[in-house]
């Protein structure tokens, strides 16, 4: 991906991943919760790490 | 002796595994549906083949937090016989009851074919009565075992490795590892023995009919599990 980004001219890419994406709409924010679900479900920590953000 | 033979939404193997125990094993099958909570009456179970949910978010990881896998585990912590082919390998090692994950194939491709197996141990069950090299037909597009430098250690150590592809004369190579497995692992048992998850269907090889009957090398299992 990154290669073919400095294919086409954006000499500047230096590295590129692809990853999941996962949006949630909760009713309260409680972070804890949230890390909670990432390590029960979202995430496989075998395979996969992950870091959540609180926007909005 | 009755088996449970799980189904989600998106089960696809559930048929075959219903018929080949029934007609093939021999022995009393019955189908429970994923929103079951009770496994009572039922002295194994097998957790077929498909597609689970789409397969959304990753394969098998939705199922693995269905009622009936909550009793499934209880029901394998009781050392009871479970068995998990295909997605339901991958349900299995999502739940945790397996260690491990299944990713997508090294060649990016889905794979169907027949495979050549070696039983690696006979501790359990479902490899004693596998004394030869077997082939057995896969179908997966996500089959790549994958498990830390430690974890394989401990599977070795522990005898966890059920099944490794190799050879049609039984030789442990590259060019046998058709997914690209870490050592070639096409099968792992938990520890105790009792929970078998393998990518390739023995429920596929169980009349000539169907292009062999080796998969009742390690089907026929269920007819020894006492009721």
């Amino acid at each position: 991906m990154a290669g073919s980004l400095q294919h086409l001219g954006y000499d500047e890419v230096q590295d590129a991943r692809i990853g999941k994406l996962i949006q949630l709409e909760v009713d309260t924010v409680e972070e804890s919760r949230i890390k909670e679900m990432c390590q029960k479900l979202l995430a496989n920590p075998v395979i996969e790490d992950f870091s959540f953000e609180v926007v909005g | 002796m009755k088996v449970a033979v799980l189904q989600f939404p998106g089960s696809n193997c559930d048929q075959d595994a219903l018929k080949a125990l029934r007609e093939d094993v021999g022995v009393d099958a019955e189908y429970v549906w994923h929103d079951e909570s009770s496994l009572v009456g039922f002295d194994a179970v097998f957790v077929p083949g498909g597609f689970t949910y789409g397969d959304y978010l990753r394969c098998g990881a939705i199922a693995s937090r269905s009622a009936i896998l909550q009793e499934t585990k209880r029901f394998a912590e009781e050392g009871r016989p479970v068995v998990g082919i295909c997605n339901g390998f991958q349900i299995l090692a999502e739940s945790g009851l397996l260690p491990g994950a299944l990713t997508r194939n090294i060649n990016q491709k889905f794979i169907c074919d027949d495979v050549y197996l070696r039983a690696e141990t006979n501790r359990s069950i479902w490899t004693a009565d596998v004394d030869k090299v077997i082939r057995i037909p896969i179908a997966h597009g996500e089959g790549r075992y994958i498990i830390d430098e430690d974890g394989l250690k401990s599977l070795e150590d522990n005898e966890q490795i059920a099944f490794r592809y190799v050879s049609s004369k039984g030789e442990l190579n590259d060019g046998a590892n058709v997914n690209g497995s870490v050592s070639n692992i096409a099968g792992v048992l938990n520890k105790q023995g009792n929970v078998l998850g393998m990518m390739p269907h023995p429920e596929r090889a169980t009349k000539e009919l169907l292009g062999g009957t080796d998969g009742l090398s390690i089907l026929r299992a269920f007819s020894l599990v006492k009721a």
